[in-house]
């Protein structure tokens, strides 16, 4: 889908962006993380050429894209920023509206796409459509923001810190909802971020950035079991034990067999698992399905061991 | 707030009324008077004077407004780049003449009568107009302005459709500073012979008859206000409309 | 390929601006320099550069002239740029002087010269390029002080020197020099009287504003209608009320309040300056941080010490901003008073309007523009020097 290749910036003979290459299939997520003025915003915004890269290429669908104009290049391409950036004079419907205007969609169309949308970012048309964005809440106005951002149907979405501005509760539903968006539409994503754990939690795949050079690009669980070098080491941090189960989910342990106390669902993180044994005192917690139906048990041990150090 | 809108409409009743029929009036300045002194201004007839001083201000005002934000365009756009410091810097220094110095120097230049006026209007009501549409279009939300050119937007539908709409209010602004100096200084383009309300004022101030300067400066200051007020809430509207009540 | 592009010579760059000034400068060239009269008066009699000048004089002035307009074209370093238009504008000023000694016949009192369309224009242009260079090296507060004492200087130096001893608008000073530094002089306490007693009364009504809620709206809505009325226009509502105090108030006439003359002129003054004064001071005390004057509290000062230890000290960038305002509106708006019979250089400015006589307006309108400029250019140095730094931020 995107093939980045040996892509540098400068800035008065600084490399900010420093032969950065990877490619990212179609449908994935690939998260880009660093700490901050590693690049990150950067290298993102060259891809839709906000900025032009010094050297370097990027191909989208096996596309130079110095070959097509920028702001053609640029409707075609999904694009969401920390503080969401909505047009203040324009209604929620117009804003979501607005890439689909400039590609000259007829009325009707746009209409029934920003409805469409609206409701699937649980914002009720009749009451939203017809709001400013000042009259919306911090978190709706960042539905919208990517709401706007997909408007268009594009194969491709790019997003720079796009819930940095939210507290961690609506944060976290901005990210679940992300997720289950992007499984439905197959979108392509580059999301840039500063927070390990996020990347950890949204990124199919995760490029590790520092000092405008690209450490690693892998999928999280070979990220957290063999960081490339101390610089990504010590991005991940200390407790990469949980980081790893916090990847794991408790369908992948479970045994036939009895337990007693509050079940666990089967989709939670083993980490959720694991704290529930801590907290409840229990060796082994039984296992239901999103229907209530049991499916076994989880031991702790078996949790335990999937934390330890790959060998 | 109702009380506000009706308290103003009365004064705007008063002020037609007087304007159309001040003889209806003349008691209330016959006391400024002395030895027997008319007390209304008759020559030129208040209605004309007050219609022309309009005019003018409107002329100018609008010409200014052409002006002073095409230009305001120009310098910040990429190729007018250049001289964006020198025109700051001009709008600043330019606003240290008085604006009774440029109607007089215009004077050498154009003769006596209206058009040195509204060139000195349009002169100086180019500055604030200039100044603040500087100010808006290069103070826009750095994330609007990001996303605008990130969803496609050609740099002229940039202008149009996001840039100029969220500068507006802070350009009204500006048109309103300059359409309140304008009303000032055509009221002193009278002492150069413009056909405007300073006219009752100077010839109460020469034949020393309080009655006229009072009228004058009555009219004068009512016409001010109101139109000051007006431009006011336009612009609350406008700042409203585009999203941007509280800043 | 680089071998090559080494090799080329450098392209000679153009100026945009540099363009707009040299065309300028071309045009004004072929204007009248001076133009002569044979009494203030009558119509003049335009001259060119050639015509005006002594052979040698004109050649030099217009070799000055090209150079700086070569200088001004092509992409040169700023502060060269800068130190060519300030030669070309003294080049232009000493040449009026001396066009205006060699034009005028010896022991002739009547003959008029006076700078022409050409001599405007090029002092435009040159202007634009100092006041660009001026702009693009940025200069502290101290350096703009130091160029515009340096400036003072020098046109008190060409005064003082007696070459523009024949200039129209110095025969027109000489003829009047006593009432010319009466009425500055009425000016100055005009304008800077009015700022005296606003700012005394303004920064406790801002101060009072900013407690009160209710208060600030009411006080607020009414300066702003004051300062919306026209000068002219509050000048002459002011003369029937001072005139009924002069006559009806014991005592009242004997301070020298009376209808019309300095006494309307200044209370008018003092009303338009106190809203930016009192709008000042409520927006500089609203700016104090919350966490600044919350710590002031916590320690235990009393709200007197807060107000003069804590709020008036951080907000003080803010009314000094509004001081500026004031001022240089005030040094404007003073002409006006000269209609009411306030004196002022607002006197010569309506004789010379009066009498169709330009240079008499040039000797009101010259000095206030100075003035104007000066209180300007050392306010805002003023303001950028008490700009407290935030800490953490640079
Ligand atoms: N326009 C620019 N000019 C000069 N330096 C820049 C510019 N934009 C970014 N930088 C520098 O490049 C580095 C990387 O910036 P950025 O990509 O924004 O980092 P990140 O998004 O990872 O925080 C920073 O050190 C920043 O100061
Ligand atoms: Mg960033």
């Amino acid at each position: 889908m995107i093939e980045i290749d040996a892509l540098s910036k400068e800035y008065s003979g600084q490399r900010v962006v420093d032969r950065v290459s990877f490619n990212v299939a179609e449908g994935e997520i690939a998260v880009v993380v660093g700490t901050s003025g590693s690049g990150k915003t950067t290298l993102l915004r060259m891809i839709n050429r906000l900025i032009e890269p010094t050297a370097g290429t990027v191909r989208i669908e096996g596309e130079d894209i110095g070959a097509i104009p920028a702001h053609l290049l640029r409707r075609r391409i999904g694009y969401v920023i920390q503080g969401h950036g909505l047009f203040p004079h324009r209604t929620v419907a117009q804003n979501v509206g607005t890439v689909p205007a400039l590609l000259g969609w007829d009325r009707a169309r746009i209409d029934r796409r920003t409805d469409e949308l609206l409701v699937l970012f649980q914002l009720d048309p009749a009451e939203f459509r017809d709001r400013l964005p000042g009259e919306l809440s911090g978190g709706q106005q960042q539905r919208v923001g990517v709401a706007r951002a997909l408007a268009a149907e594009p194969k491709l979405l790019l997003m720079d810190e796009p819930f940095g501005a939210l507290d961690p509760i609506i944060r976290a539903k901005a990210q679940s909802d992300l997720v289950a968006i992007q499984k439905r539409f197959g979108t392509t994503i580059v999301l840039v971020t500063h927070d390990m754990e996020e990347a950890i939690q949204l990124g199919t795949r995760i490029a590790v950035m520092e000092q405008g050079r690209l450490q690693q690009y892998a999928p999280p669980a070979e990220i957290i079991a063999g960081p490339a070098n101390p610089v990504v080491a010590e991005l991940i941090g200390g407790d990469r034990p949980f980081r790893l189960l916090a990847l794991g989910r408790v369908r992948d342990l479970v045994e036939p067999g009895p337990a007693a106390g509050e079940p666990v669902a089967a989709d939670a993180s083993l980490r959720e698992a694991y704290a529930e044994c801590l907290w409840s005192g229990r060796e082994v917690l039984p296992v239901i399905d999103a229907d209530g139906r049991s499916l076994g048990r989880i031991r702790r041990d078996d949790i335990a061991h999937r934390a330890e150090k790959p060998q | 707030m109702r009380a506000g809108v009706a308290i103003r409409l009365v004064v705007l009743a008063l002020l037609i009324a007087f304007v159309a029929s001040p003889q209806t009036f003349a008691f209330v300045f016959q006391p400024l008077t002395r030895n027997g002194q008319p007390a209304i201004y008759l020559q030129n007839g208040l209605l004309n004077l007050t219609l022309s001083h309009l005019a003018i201000v409107a002329v100018a005002t609008v010409a200014s407004t052409l002006v002073a934000v095409g230009l305001a365009i120009a310098v910040t756009r990429p190729f007018g780049a250049e001289f964006l410091p020198l025109s700051r810097t001009l709008a600043n220094v330019g606003q240290t003449f008085p604006p009774v110095a440029v109607l007089a120097l215009a004077v050498p230049l154009l003769g006596f009568g209206t058009a040195p006026t509204l060139v000195a209007l349009f002169l100086y009501g180019l500055l604030p107009i200039f100044e603040n549409a500087l100010t808006g279009l290069t103070t826009l939300p750095p994330a609007v302005t990001e996303a605008a050119r990130g969803v496609g937007m050609t740099e002229g539908q940039r202008l149009v459709g996001v840039d100029l709409p969220l500068a507006t209010p802070v350009i009204l602004a500006g048109i309103r500073l300059s359409v309140v100096i304008s009303i000032a200084t055509a009221t002193i383009g009278s002492t150069v012979a413009a056909s405007t309300l300073g006219e009752v004022i100077l010839a109460g101030l020469l034949s020393s008859n309080l009655a006229f300067v009072a009228q004058g400066g009555l009219v004068v200051a009512v016409i001010a206000v109101l139109i000051y007020d007006g431009l006011s809430a336009l612009e609350r509207l406008l700042a409203h409309r585009t999203g941007q009540g509280a800043r | 390929m680089s071998a090559v592009v080494a090799a080329a010579p450098r392209r000679i760059a153009v100026d945009k601006l540099g363009v707009f000034i040299a065309g300028l400068a071309v045009i004004a060239a072929c204007l009248p320099l001076v133009a002569f009269r044979a009494n203030r008066i009558v119509p003049g009699e335009g001259l060119s550069l050639l015509a005006a000048l002594p052979g040698w004089q004109a050649a030099l002035l217009a070799l000055t002239l090209a150079a700086g307009i070569g200088l001004a074209l092509l992409r040169t370093p700023v502060p060269v740029r800068l130190a060519a238009s300030l030669v070309v504008l003294a080049a232009l000023w000493l040449a009026a002087g001396a066009a205006a000694s060699h034009l005028t016949p010896a022991d002739d009192k009547l003959a008029r010269v006076s700078p022409g369309s050409g001599f405007w224009l090029l002092l435009l242009a040159f202007a634009l390029l100092a006041a660009d260079g001026i702009a693009r090296l940025r200069l502290g507060p101290w350096p703009r002080i130091a160029v515009l004492l340096a400036v003072a200087s020098a046109l008190a130096l060409l005064l003082a020197s007696g070459l523009w001893r024949d200039l129209s608008i110095l025969r027109e000073y000489s003829t009047r020099a006593e009432s010319f530094w009466r009425e500055a002089a009425t000016h100055v306490v005009l304008a800077f009287g009015s700022l005296a007693a606003a700012t005394l009364a303004g920064i406790p009504i801002g101060i009072a504003c900013h407690r009160k809620r209710a208060l600030r709206t009411a006080v607020l809505n009414v300066l702003n209608a004051v300062q919306t009325i026209p000068s002219i226009a509050l000048f002459g509502l002011l003369i029937a009320p001072l005139a009924w105090v002069a006559a009806n108030v014991p005592g009242a006439a004997l301070l020298g309040i009376s209808g019309i003359g300095a006494a309307p002129a200044m209370v008018a003054l003092v009303a338009y300056s106190l809203l930016p004064v009192v709008a000042n001071t409520v927006v500089g005390l609203a700016g104090v941080p919350a966490a600044t004057d919350e710590a002031a509290r916590g320690m235990g000062m009393t709200d007197w010490q807060r107000l003069t230890a804590v709020q008036l000290p951080l907000a003080f960038p803010v009314i000094l901003a509004g001081i500026r305002i004031v001022l240089v509106q005030n040094i404007g708006l003073a002409t006006i008073a000269a209609l009411i019979g306030g004196g002022g250089f607002g006197v010569f400015v309506f004789q010379g309007i009066g009498q169709t006589a330009m240079d008499l307006v040039l000797l009101g309108a010259a000095p206030t523009v100075a003035l104007a400029f000066a209180a300007a250019v050392v306010l805002d140095a003023i303001i950028e020097l008490s700009a407290i730094r935030e800490p953490g931020r640079d």
